[in-house]
């Protein structure tokens, strides 16, 4: 089945079968190495993608139900202002380790801020619970969005880590 | 570096002008060969190892060569800046380039056991004072004036009597004419000439990760390449039988169906499975539910969690057990005990879960073999492969190291390269990537095995700890343990008191065990640090008060056998205080305010990968709900941070980490040989609302540095289990904890 995506600007077409998640027609159709995957059940956010500005897993949305919608990657996200914070701030006070998932991170973060300019320490940590980073870079990728936001990075006190020990 | 190796330096000038300059550490057999090599030979690449390589271009630009694979522990940025802090030069003229899997060249290239700090500080200064002294001796020529008289910064050399200066881009081209000088004879920067070593340096591959550039194993792509997936056994140890291909290869995009017959090695071999490669790697991996295989699964009978459990108790209810360690009489302290103390201690297998899954590309093409790997030890991948395929020469076989998307330790085990060679030896001309679903990468991993211990402690009239038992059970054959299953004879308090006997039983397992971050100790930490944690208090005091006492007097205590590195209490004892301090521990814990969660704090130290931490967790405890207010960490690894971004990252991600792997109820549970989880949900990982504050406080003795991707990890666990039992009065004995 052919499908017409509006991705980055750009109009493609590709041949795969609808059930086709985005993620793999950006990867191996076209070629967009940047969105990421770690999981394919919507569980880590390393493939997030805007589907219409609104941060979607691409891991898992058939390509099928894109329709006419304008779909963002990090290729792209540094041409918006937000997107464009983020990035600098990222590489301010060296977010990554690994990198892996900085891409769904970033992804996921220019859709809060989007929504949220000004985020409370408390929406940022309920926004980004499904982005996981393995190596652990929470620290900076909060202050980092902060930091984009034009919140004082330590303005908020801290009130720690919450965990079910079930 | 051991002594008895010693660098060696070779001086050519670049393809395209310029000066190169190659270091080689070689053991003194090599010597002569190396130092033939140093004046001009050619022999020195065959026989001694290239540590170290930097060219300085005539228009500037310098090159680095970073050997040592980059897992997100910052290695590709911290070690070239150690070059470039002593070629003094300017660090935005710096280019990284990664370098391919060569072991006759560049000897072991591993991202683990973090060494690459500790193995590479004095060859890489060496090399980079080394370069800056031929361009200095090119400079003086060229002006006929004495070399005392230059100075440099900043990729420039300053003649002040005449204020005449030139970049080193100018005088590249005259250095490659020199003989490099011996690396020891150049001297190096005082600690306080440092302009990069210590400052805080972002990532060199930043940029582009936030470009979305390709850089991972991953995102290696090839023309006409095709996806490949590998079905294997439902159970570890598994053998295919027989598989029905025909509905599989039946599927949309699906090119190729190819059985392959491992080779019965279910550790480092090959395993059993079916690819499916295809357009896509969703369509391969769709395809998987169609194929009807029949897997001989029989080995793995009986190896269930539930087994494994009931086996170890009942060999630390049978005692005994081989002996692997005793100093003193511990029997008969024990029996002189004014008080004995006894505790059982477990944690589970876990798995690692790199969130880039393995994957591998291969193209086999005319007898070679070309890989791209996200891989902790390409090297070694590269041997295997070789045999694997039966390749008359390790030439035959390139491997490219890509950028890894995390490695822990995983990484350090190729077993996916061998599945990718496999694959595109039966498929020749076609490059093919295979890539694990989430599914298969938590189904067969190299697990953090798991390990029950059975201690003892004897206090004497004074409570003081005057004897030290364990009885460790953990996974292997008679007396060969499984991968990361062995019990560390140095855990502390051993060479501590006087008394002391570790022993040990194992039982067979099916799972392939491996190495995760800090192996062996973040395991060992939490249930010698817990325990020692009941000791104390059944001596009437608190453990940071305990481990300061048998720590003692400043002395350096040399490993048994003189294998491991040597323990400074001098440098355990500053650790502990500086974490103390920081953490206000002697003040008084605030009154319990009515209706509000219990909090307390925990203290735990650990040293390994010659790293001394010592650790203090502050958490609050309501029902099941944990809250972690406040972790801080004082750690001592040598005088010089390299990179303190690099540095404090590791350090958190380690802190968080471990708090993950107790909190978040981490375990690995097999069933028959078939691991019970699958993915993120049954597999959880610390996700940014767990996230603590965390403190981070130096140490900064007056030692060379060493590695921090591992030690910062281990104590913070039993760090948090001491603060929840502070809390609650609930003593947490088996990991993960569990409060419901
Ligand atoms: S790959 Fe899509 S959420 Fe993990
Ligand atoms: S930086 Fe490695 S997963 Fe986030």
């Amino acid at each position: 089945m052919g499908y017409r995506l509006h991705v980055n600007g750009q109009v493609h077409t590709v041949e795969v079968p609808g059930e086709m998640p985005l993620l793999w027609v950006l990867r191996e159709s076209l070629g967009l190495v940047g969105t990421k995957f770690g999981c394919g059940q919507a569980l880590c956010g390393a493939c997030t993608v805007h589907v219409d500005g609104v941060a979607q897993r691409s891991c898992s949305v058939p390509v099928s139900t894109i329709g006419d919608a304008k779909i963002t990657t990090i290729e792209h996200i540094g041409e918006t202002p937000i997107g464009a914070r983020l990035q600098q701030a990222w590489l301010e006070i060296d977010v990554m380790q690994c990198g892996y998932c900085q891409a769904g991170q970033v992804m996921n973060a220019a859709s809060l801020l989007a929504a949220t300019p000004k985020p409370t320490r408390e929406e940022i940590r309920d926004a980004m619970a499904g982005n996981i980073c393995r190596c652990a870079c929470y620290n900076r990728i909060e202050t980092a969005i902060r930091m984009a936001a034009g919140i004082d990075p330590a303005g908020e006190a801290h009130d720690g880590g919450k965990s079910h020990a079930t | 570096m051991r002594p008895d190796r010693r660098t060696f330096l070779k001086a050519s000038l670049l393809a395209g002008g310029g000066l190169a300059l190659e270091a080689f550490v070689g053991a003194p057999a090599r010597a002569a060969a190396a130092s033939n090599a140093a004046s001009g030979g050619q022999a020195a690449a065959a026989s001694a190892v290239l540590t170290a390589f930097v060219s300085i271009a005539p228009d500037g630009r310098v090159t680095i060569v970073a050997k040592n694979p980059e897992i997100g522990q910052g290695v590709k940025t911290s070690l070239p800046m150690i070059i470039a802090d002593e070629l003094d030069c300017d660090w935005d003229a710096v280019r990284i380039v990664q370098a391919d899997a060569d072991l006759a060249r560049y000897g072991v290239q591993v991202a683990g056991g973090s060494t690459s700090t500790p193995n590479n500080w004095l060859p890489l200064r060496q090399t980079g004072a080394a370069a800056r002294a031929m361009l200095l001796q090119a400079a003086a020529q060229h002006w006929s004036v004495p070399v005392a008289e230059l100075s440099t910064a900043k990729s420039r050399i300053m003649h002040a009597t005449s204020g005449r200066s030139c970049g080193y881009g100018d005088v590249a081209n005259a250095a490659a004419q020199l003989a490099p000088p011996a690396p020891g004879s150049v001297p190096l920067k005082k600690p306080e000439e440092f302009t990069i070593i210590g400052r805080p340096v972002a990532g060199f591959d930043g940029p582009r990760v936030l470009r979305g550039e390709p850089l991972f194993g991953i995102d290696t792509r090839l023309p006409g390449m095709l996806y490949a997936a590998y079905e294997v056994a439902p159970a570890h140890g598994g053998r295919l039988v027989q598989a029905d291909i025909a509905a599989a290869k039946a599927a949309p995009g699906v090119r190729h169906v190819v059985p392959i017959k491992g080779d019965g090695n279910a550790d480092t071999g090959l395993a059993d499975g079916v690819a499916i490669v295809a357009t896509h790697w969703w369509l391969a991996n769709q395809a998987r539910r169609k194929l009807v295989a029949e897997w001989d699964v029989s080995a793995a009978k009986g190896h269930s969690t539930e087994r494994y459990r009931a086996r170890a108790q009942a060999a630390l209810d049978a005692g005994g057990g081989q002996e692997l360690r005793r100093e003193g009489d511990p029997d008969a302290a024990l029996a002189a005990a004014a008080k004995r103390v006894a505790a059982r201690y477990d944690y589970p297998f876990l798995a690692h879960g790199t969130l880039e899954p393995q994957n591998c590309t291969a193209l086999f093409k005319d007898g070679r073999i070309e890989i791209w790997a996200p891989s902790q030890t390409p090297a070694r991948g590269r041997e295997l492969v070789q045999k694997m395929l039966g390749l008359p020469a390790l030439d035959a076989v390139t491997v490219h190291v890509t950028r890894a998307g995390g490695g822990f330790g995983r990484r350090l085990l190729n077993d996916y390269m061998l599945q990718a060679a496999a694959i595109a030896h039966a498929l020749p001309g076609t490059p093919i990537q295979l890539i694990w679903s989430r599914e298969d990468d938590i189904r067969r991993d190299y697990y953090r095995p798991a390990g029950w211990h059975g201690f003892e402690a004897a206090l004497d009239a004074k409570g003081r700890l005057t004897a030290f038992t364990d009885h460790f059970v953990t996974f292997g054959e008679g007396t060969r343990v499984t991968r990361a299953g062995d019990l560390t004879l140095t855990m502390p308090p051993a060479d501590l008191i006087p008394n002391v006997r570790f022993s040990q039983t194992a039982m067979p397992t099916v799972l392939t065990t491996g190495w995760l971050r800090a192996p062996g100790s973040n395991a060992l930490c939490f249930a010698s640090q817990s325990f020692l944690d009941e000791v104390a208090l059944a001596a009437g005091k608190d453990l940071p008060a305990l481990m300061l006492e048998l720590v003692g007097e400043a002395r350096v205590i040399a490993p048994p056998g003189g294998r491991g590195a040597p323990f400074d209490t001098v440098r355990a004892r500053s650790v502990i205080e500086k974490v103390l301090q920081a953490s206000h521990w002697a003040a008084q814990a605030p009154a319990r305010v009515a209706g509000a969660p219990a909090r307390a704090k925990g203290f735990a130290f650990y040293f390994c990968h010659q790293g001394y931490f010592a650790e203090v967790v502050e958490a609050s405890v309501a029902g099941t709900e944990v809250t972690v207010h406040k972790v801080w960490v004082a750690g001592d690894v040598g005088r010089h941070i390299v990179n303190p971004f690099g540095a404090e990252n590791q350090v958190r991600g380690a802190i968080i980490d471990g708090l993950a792997q107790a909190l978040m109820g981490q375990s690995i549970e097999v069933v028959d040989g078939a691991v019970q989880q699958s993915n993120f949900h049954d597999f959880r990982l610390a996700r940014m609302p767990i996230t603590p504050e965390i403190e981070i406080a130096w140490v900064r003795s007056d030692h060379p540095p060493t590695g921090l991707g591992e030690p910062a990890l281990p104590p913070v666990i039993p760090a948090l289990t001491n603060a929840i039992f502070a809390a609650t009065g609930r003593r947490i004995r088996s990991l993960p904890v569990r409060l419901g």
